[in-house]
């Protein structure tokens, strides 16, 4: 009979896709019996009900009050739901407004703590959470003896968004006291893609730091106008203004969604970059050093050269 | 005016490596070790901050580790850093990021700076935890994130933009002090010069244990028991060997054929 609770996520009224695929975390490890409860904060919650009301959840909590993240606010509402409810679980998007809240309220709340969660089970009852570490080269497995409540953070686009239709009930919650210290003052919008479009690319050659100078960018562009795909970074290349910002695949960029085939020259292959890229198909690795971690999830592996594979590869097409 | 900058000494594995006999952690033989990639941002930041003010704020290092974690923590210092703490003790050996946190609390109450600034995770974990739970701890204003931030030393206020999904940045005041975890891309960390490594040697490290601290093994128990870790099943690549031309040759074929070219 536990209470399992997702915090869900808006920004500026539109829900975070993301809070879908907590909700799906929350419900594989949903027995007869327990509720699942979901919370939302946002200047109109009533207009998300609909959205949230998907198959298993139980309950939808509205709270009122700014669209404007605010993690001092989410904390409380975090506090104040726990306090009375005693959740076993709360679960909820590893994005980045949950980098903000989820540790500050798990540390406040003295409850059992996991970010980046990409799997869990209940194991003679025991919650068991896995996540990765090491850069992506190893698996962990969590338990949380002794803890009543676990605040896990999970992975996006690992869990199935939730779907199929609920019918919660809607429970109206005040906005809990909070003692707010930032304010939202505007956003910064990403520059203008140019008409690049990583997410919609079935083909993408990407690019990283092995690329080394920004005067050798220009042969990659060419090589991916030929070959019909489209040229795709790693963070460092963005960063250093070699390429713009659209190119950058990855968890600060863009998420190769409909990718089929990721060619990764000179790619190392960092978490944040693997988010973006990982679930394609083919993967086809290039990287002078063999224990580039790229390799361990990359279909086909070239252990050489990117200049000179490049160079050969321009022949073919 | 002080700037107190967290940082780790992250982990790296060879590509072959063995479990720890109890299966809960690699064979410590395996690790390659080096500051976090994300530390070189949030010191570069404290370094800008410091510089912009006419050196009119002190910046602190902090790392939790043990006599390895002191190279960390010097290449941090060469970059200008004015002094560093190391805080370690056996039974910080399984420290996840809250109880790293803790330790960041007591030594944040004890130098009262103005300013805490961490990365925004570690490279080889990417938890995400310790700044914001040290925040948490404390009470402070916190960001996570931060990929600009407009900050004086001693200000009353800060104002920061969050990178957030896609691109797309926030744009916020947050009150100080705060707890701000720094984002790579948020300036260019600059490279130790001969001289400063050379002074970092010299640069004065306070060694703390919990006892110093006021804390017991208790205080810093884990938010999470490791059971056991492991390495996932996945197929190695196929590797496609011969020349630079042959390699070509085989990816060629290999587009072509997916692309129905």
């Amino acid at each position: 009979m536990a209470e399992l609770l997702v915090i869900a996520g808006q920004r500026a009224g539109e829900l975070h896709p993301a809070s879908l695929e907590a909700i799906a975390a929350a419900r594989s490890v949903k027995l007869a019996g327990d509720t699942l409860a979901v919370a939302l904060i946002a200047a109109d919650p009533q207009a998300l009900v609909g959205a949230l009301s998907v198959e298993g959840v139980d309950e939808v909590i509205a709270i009122k009050a700014s669209d404007d993240f605010q993690p001092d606010l989410t904390e409380a509402v975090i506090l104040a739901l726990a306090e009375a409810r005693k959740p076993a679980l709360i679960a909820t998007a590893h994005g980045v407004d949950a980098w903000s809240f989820a540790p500050a309220a798990a540390v406040k709340l003295g409850c059992g703590l996991a970010t980046d969660v990409q799997a869990l089970r209940l194991e003679d009852g025991a919650l068991v959470a896995t996540r990765a570490g090491y850069a992506e080269k190893v698996l962990v497995d969590l338990d949380f003896p002794g803890k009543e409540t676990v605040l896990l953070t999970i992975r996006t686009n690992v869990f199935e968004p939730a779907a199929g239709s609920g019918s919660p009930k809607v429970t109206e919650m005040a906005a809990p006291a909070a003692d707010i210290a930032t304010t939202h003052e505007g956003w910064k919008p990403p520059a203008d893609a140019g008409g690049i479009d990583i997410p919609g690319s079935e083909f993408i050659l990407s690019i990283g730091r092995g690329v080394g100078d920004e005067s050798n960018v220009e042969q990659f562009l060419e090589l991916a106008g030929g070959m019909g795909a489209t040229l795709g970074c790693s963070r460092p290349i963005a960063d250093n203004g070699w390429l713009p910002k659209a190119r950058q695949v990855g968890q600060s960029g863009q998420l190769a969604a409909s990718c089929k085939l990721y060619i990764a020259m000179g790619v190392s292959g960092s978490v944040q970059h693997q988010w973006g890229m990982k679930h394609v198909e083919t993967i086809v690795a290039v990287n002078t050093d063999p224990e580039a971690s790229i390799f361990s999830i990359a279909r086909y592996g070239i252990v050489g050269d990117m200049f000179e594979i490049a160079e050969e590869l321009q022949n073919h097409f | 005016m002080k700037i107190l900058v967290a940082v780790k000494q992250a982990a790296f594995l060879d590509d072959e490596f063995e479990m720890r006999a109890d299966g809960r952690d690699v064979d410590a033989d395996f690790f390659e070790k080096d500051l976090n990639e994300f530390d070189h941002f949030s010191v570069e930041e404290a370094m800008l901050i410091k510089e912009a003010a006419g050196d009119a704020a002190e910046v602190v290092i902090a790392i939790v580790g043990d006599e390895d974690a002191d190279d960390a923590l010097r290449t941090a210092l060469a970059k200008g850093a004015d002094r560093g703490i190391r805080v370690w003790d056996d039974a910080l050996a399984e420290a996840d990021g809250v109880a790293v946190a803790r330790v960041l609390a007591r030594l944040v109450e004890r130098e009262q700076p103005d300013m805490v600034f961490t990365g925004a995770q570690s490279a080889d974990f990417g938890s995400a935890v310790t700044g914001m739970a040290l925040a948490g701890l404390l009470g402070w204003p916190h960001a996570a994130v931060v990929c600009n931030l407009d900050y004086t030393p001693g200000a009353k206020t800060a104002t920061l933009r969050r990178e957030l999904e896609g691109g797309l940045e926030e744009i916020m005041t947050i009150r100080c002090p705060a707890v701000l975890s720094i984002q790579l891309g948020i300036n260019q960390p600059r490279y130790a010069s001969l001289r400063g490594i050379k002074q970092a040697k010299q640069k004065p490290v306070d060694e703390l244990s919990l006892d110093d601290l006021g804390l017991s093994a208790a205080d810093i128990a884990p938010v999470a028991r490791v059971r056991k870790m492991y390495a996932p099943e996945r197929g190695k690549a196929e590797l496609i060997t011969g020349s630079a031309a042959e390699q070509a040759a085989r990816l060629a074929e290999i587009i072509k054929e997916l692309r129905g070219m």
